[in-house]
């Protein structure tokens, strides 16, 4: 890389939704505008002047519909009057809106344009009930094959993979291995006081699992309403920086992640996944990253990734190359992706623990590692070894067609 | 004719009504089902929604808009196949109006009677008075050619009676939905010596489509649900006429209430029910039921008195719980009516001293919200009562007794012959008034 790209200055709202004690479907709720200046100020506060940040870009995948609102880059003067006048935009890739987000930020920083650049991603989507979200979430994929697509359409997507999995490897080795994801969302959600699931007391978290069998007639064939990230409204923010910038902003490297390694992606949207149980987009964007960085797997101490339903944290966990493909389900249910397994995956929750706010999601797990790897993860903090400094993040927009990998090294 | 043809033409009366406009729905949305299926399309389906009030029909449609629109959105994985062909609707949100404006399209709301008179079932809705339910009935069956099939949703009048007085011989049966219908499960189904037996299969199979538990009722008047509900009440006040020889009448109520509701872990207290229903619901429906009663008065000088004084319960159009034995705010208990003084004395001034005569409640109540979720119902109420009756408060030894009448009431409906085993009387007071256990059972013994 031509200079050292760094992130600081991590902020999360509240992922809000069911789930969430103060969550009520039928009160009013803040809208999109109030999770935008959230973000931004919880951003701005850590570094005391906003005029310190040269440029905002936003990641969204679908306020024009959960919303009617367009235009995002302009509520960048919401955040602090200081951003009126600056660059400021909107960038989409579906639920990898927030990994564009972070991509473009680190673009400009690369690019000269910006010495620091403030990234945002948010999606509030608690507007409509979820069998008209399903539409609106639909636009991740393609429109022409909606007709045939299922009411739910990505849970659909999903459960065809999922069913493809079971076929091959057996049904309950499979669901085994994504009762273990979902329960190790939910009790690392419970440690992180913004996570959707913060409040959940389920003691029995396995028996309730196997309790809600799959059911086709109500929902999907193959996976049950555990298997899926929430529906949520919420927003992040970090600062993307060079070194001169992170002096300008006075903050020690020790409070920053340096982005060693990253890779953006995409496939063909207007074509069928080559093979049901392989993400070959994130495989390949993870590949890409990874030599990028010059590091390997057992460099890393810690992976966020897209787990918009448990079979996709399996399918990543394979397209990783942390296990072998088809034996994902079992090196989740040994316990290797649990926060103090040998790959910690997801620790604050991930999508179905921590939340979904779709176009927020990719800022979000930036937001995770840069916790994890400067000691800010508060109850939520997992080991970090000196031989393993490295973290990182992997967000996936549709089907496995957008995807943004990126490698993060502690400071 | 089979099923899905008999349901092509359908009347319902009193459909602007509480319980017309709940069966009118069902009805409605069961019909647009079957005309979805791929050998009934271009059929056409009509559903006339006759009534007599051309304001209620005005809100009717709103109604339906709502209802089904929330039915629509719950079955939409389903909606998707039925409507695979229309290459024009591809989102959720095209399909589920496309079934909403469908299910609208085949109601056709008017004040003309003689729209029935070409239908192939009747479903009979109107007010609870036999007279004006013979003389509708008889008027559609002589104009109408098809020999229809009649379904009243009368609680209280015996069906055989109708079947003579308007001369539909086998063709009528009491097909008694619970208020409301759209939510209510339990339907009670009372056929005739005469009624046709597709009529009654038919009966069964539309219960079943509409996910409905169907309880058979022998053809007395009152049938089982309001057989067990109109003599429990009646003891009910008459043990607060007991009680009140030493305090208030308003005290008693509230006590009596709180007696049938908590200690006797209800859904409701006995007062609060009869609010629920109507204080002119409950007087009329004894009104029907008393002059077949052979042994016992099915009447409460209390009830007419209410009724004189303008006092009579009831739901607002919004659902909103009128004011009768009880006053309410948002669905809360505040006051009692003092029958003497004509208004409505508030909770707060004697509860406290109510609540200390009648005693805690006993080691192991559970509310009957908690109460009603639990599997084993047998393990829990066993040994609650049981502890309910070693307790020696005023309050446990009135429930004891309440329970005990309780128990009586539902055996005696099973000796007169009205339900046809023990079962069925629990099923009704189960489904059909929620309770959390049968009143028919060893608790009190």
């Amino acid at each position: 890389m031509q200079k050292k790209l760094y992130m600081t200055a991590g902020f999360n709202t509240v992922s809000l939704g069911t789930g969430r004690k103060e969550f009520n479907p039928k009160k009013e709720r803040p809208g999109i505008e109030h999770y935008i200046s959230e973000a931004g100020k919880g951003v701005v506060k850590q570094i005391g002047d906003a005029n310190k940040i040269d440029e905002t870009v936003i990641g969204n995948f679908m306020a024009a519909r959960f919303n009617k609102q367009a235009h995002l880059g302009g509520f960048a003067g919401l955040v602090d009057d200081k951003l009126e006048y600056k660059p400021s935009l909107r960038v989409e890739g579906a639920c990898a809106s927030g990994g564009l987000s972070l991509i473009s930020a680190m673009r400009s920083v690369l690019a000269g344009t910006a010495e620091v650049a403030l990234s945002l991603g948010v999606e509030v989507q608690n507007t409509v009930k979820a069998i008209y979200g399903a539409d609106i979430l639909a636009g991740a994929g393609w429109f022409q094959n909606r007709k045939t697509g299922h009411a739910f359409f990505f849970p659909g997507q999903f459960s065809d993979r999922a069913g493809v999995y079971y076929q091959k490897y057996g049904y309950d080795y499979a669901r085994a291995g994504m009762r273990q994801w979902f329960v190790n969302a939910i009790e690392n959600a419970r440690l992180d006081p913004k996570a959707q699931e913060h409040h959940n007391t389920t003691a029995d978290l396995a028996g309730f699992y196997d309790k809600m069998k799959p059911n086709g007639k109500t929902f999907v064939d193959h996976l049950n309403v555990l298997d899926c990230s929430k529906v949520s409204d919420g927003a992040s923010g970090i600062l993307v920086s060079s070194e001169e910038g992170l002096q300008k902003l006075g903050i020690d490297k020790s409070q920053a992640v340096e982005i060693t390694g990253w890779a953006q992606v995409t496939r063909n949207i207007t074509k069928d996944p080559v093979d049901p149980v392989e993400l070959t987009t994130i495989k390949k964007a993870a590949e890409k990253a990874l030599a990028m960085a010059e590091i390997t797997l057992d460099q890393v101490a810690t992976i966020e990734t897209h787990d918009c339903f448990s079979i996709a944290g399996l399918l990543a966990v394979e397209a990783l190359g942390l296990a072998e493909k088809g034996r994902g389900a079992e090196y989740v249910s040994d316990g290797n992706t649990a926060r103090n397994g040998a790959m910690p995956m997801n620790t604050t929750g991930g999508l179905i623990g921590w939340g979904h706010p779709t176009g927020a999601t990719g800022v979000h797990q930036a937001v995770t590692i840069w916790q994890q790897l400067t000691g800010n993860a508060g109850q939520a903090q997992i080991d970090i070894h000196a031989d393993r400094p490295y973290g990182m993040t992997i967000n996936m927009g549709g089907d496995d067609v957008t995807v943004v990998a990126i490698v993060y090294k502690r400071g | 004719m089979t099923y899905d043809e008999r349901l092509q033409q359908v009347a319902v009366l009193g459909a602007a009504g509480k319980m017309g406009s709940g069966i009118l729905l069902l009805t409605a949305v069961e019909m647009t089902d079957i005309s979805l299926k791929p050998e009934n399309k271009g059929k056409t389906f009509v559903l006339n929604a006759i009534d007599l009030s051309d304001e209620g029909l005005a809100g009717l449609i709103d109604y339906l808009r709502v209802q089904v629109l929330k039915i629509a959105e719950k079955k939409t994985v389903w909606l998707r196949q039925m409507y695979a062909d229309r290459a024009d609707l591809i989102e959720n949100f095209d399909i589920i109006d496309q079934y909403v404006n469908d299910v609208i399209q085949l109601v056709r709301p008017t004040t003309a009677i003689e729209t029935a008179y070409r239908s192939s079932i009747v479903f009979e809705a109107v007010t609870e008075n036999k007279d004006l339910k013979v003389k509708i009935l008889k008027q559609i069956d002589e104009n109408n050619p098809n020999k229809p099939w009649y379904f009243t949703n009368t609680s209280s009048v015996p069906i055989h009676l109708i079947e003579s007085e308007a001369a539909l011989k086998g063709r009528v049966l009491g097909f008694h939905f619970y208020n409301p219908p759209a939510v209510q499960k339990l339907v009670e189904l009372i056929v005739t010596p005469n009624s046709q037996p597709e009529m009654k299969q038919f009966a069964l199979d539309y219960a079943k489509a509409l996910r409905k538990v169907v309880v058979p009722s022998n053809d007395v008047a009152g049938f089982i649900g309001n057989g067990h509900f109109m003599r429990d009440a009646l003891y009910g006040i008459n043990q607060a006429l007991e009680l009140a020889k030493n305090r208030p009448f308003y005290e008693a109520v509230y006590m009596i209430n709180k007696v049938s509701q908590d200690f006797l872990v209800r859904p409701m207290g006995i007062f609060q029910l009869i609010d629920y229903v109507g204080i002119d619901v409950v007087q009329f429906i004894m009104k029907v039921m008393n002059p077949h009663m052979t042994d016992e008065d099915l009447h409460s000088p209390i009830l007419d008195q209410l009724m004189e004084l303008g006092v009579k319960g009831g739901q607002q159009s919004s659902g909103a719980q009128k004011d009768g034995f009880l006053k309410y705010e948002k669905g809360v208990i505040t006051a009692v009516y003092d029958i003497n003084k004509q208004a409505y004395i508030a909770v707060d001034e004697f509860a406290a001293s109510c609540d200390q005569e009648l005693g805690e409640l006993p080691a192991g109540h559970k509310p009957w919200k908690a109460a009603v979720r639990i599997a084993d119902k047998d393990s829990h109420f066993g040994p609650y009562f049981e502890a309910l009756k070693q307790t020696n408060t005023l309050g446990a030894k009135l429930a004891v007794k309440y329970g005990q009448n309780s128990d009586a009431i539902g055996r005696k409906l099973v000796s007169d012959g009205v339900a046809n085993q023990e079962a069925d009387v629990n099923t009704v007071m189960l489904t059909g008034f929620f309770h959390a256990y049968g009143p028919i059972n060893n608790y009190f013994a």
